[in-house]
């Protein structure tokens, strides 16, 4: 099946959530595995909360997440226009956080990472930050969680 | 999410909702924290028996609960979660500090 959505929202919490109820709607047409699933909508989840928490402080913008599936290829991008990272290889170390005082774990990207079957992270400061990720459905498992 | 005492154990239950993720740790840590200032409470269960999502947030606000109750010498358990969750909280680190138990229905 060959399918595309782009949807753009404020930066704010409540809208995590929606993200990944739209990427479950989405995958649907699939058939996916609930082991699948849970992968994508954990790293969907991980993805925007980071935009939501650190691409705008103090202010809102916008957030836009597009979704292309090619048969059973599914291309993710998780998009905002702001602060960026300076330096995208140190954000992306397991339990690396730069805001330990809001209780974040720093294991977003390891998630995203695990969860997928590729990970991607462009951003540079005041350009905003662009976290592609591909997975690619109906692969045997050696197990089920 | 609800809220309970176990006067048993003196233990705050935390039975934690469908999907936890950064909004909803936002909403709860406030009320946990409250709940925390009663000086009969010697620890923490998290109970994930509903819970069928949570992403990375689970740990930073899991931590964030353990620093305040180990301040006074309390514990902090998790009970009913599922493989893959406890996996994620696993990949983390957070067994050093909290204790999974096999099963508690309550």
């Amino acid at each position: 099946m060959n399918n595309q959505i782009h949807i753009s929202f404020p930066a704010i919490p409540i809208n995590e959530g929606v993200a990944r109820m739209v990427i479950s709607g989405f995958l649907m047409g699939i058939d996916p595995t609930i082991r699948e699933l849970e992968d994508v909508k954990t790293a969907v989840s991980e993805a925007v909360s980071n935009a939501v928490i650190h691409a705008y402080p103090g202010g809102c913008g916008e957030v836009r997440m597009h979704a292309t599936l090619d048969e059973n290829k599914l291309e993710l991008t998780i998009e905002d226009d702001g602060v960026g990272i300076a330096d995208v290889q140190k954000a992306m170390e397991p339990m690396f956080t730069s805001c330990p005082k809001a209780e974040r774990s720093g294991m977003g990207f390891t998630f995203m990472e695990s969860f997928m079957d590729t990970l991607s992270v462009q951003s540079n400061p005041d350009e905003g930050c662009c976290v592609c990720m591909t997975k690619i459905f109906g692969k045997t498992d050696a197990y089920e969680m | 999410m609800q809220l309970f005492f176990d006067g048993n154990t003196g233990h705050l239950i935390v039975r934690m909702p469908q999907e936890f993720d950064h909004y909803m740790a936002q909403n709860m840590r406030e009320a946990v924290d409250e709940a925390l200032a009663d000086e009969r409470i010697m620890g923490i269960r998290f109970d994930f028996a509903d819970t069928t999502f949570m992403d990375s947030s689970a740990i930073g606000f899991i931590m964030g609960r353990y620093e305040r109750v180990s301040a006074f010498g309390g514990d902090v358990l998790i009970c009913n979660i599922r493989p893959r969750m406890r996996m994620m909280l696993r990949m983390s680190g957070l067994q050093k500090y909290v204790t999974f138990e096999e099963e508690c229905n309550e």
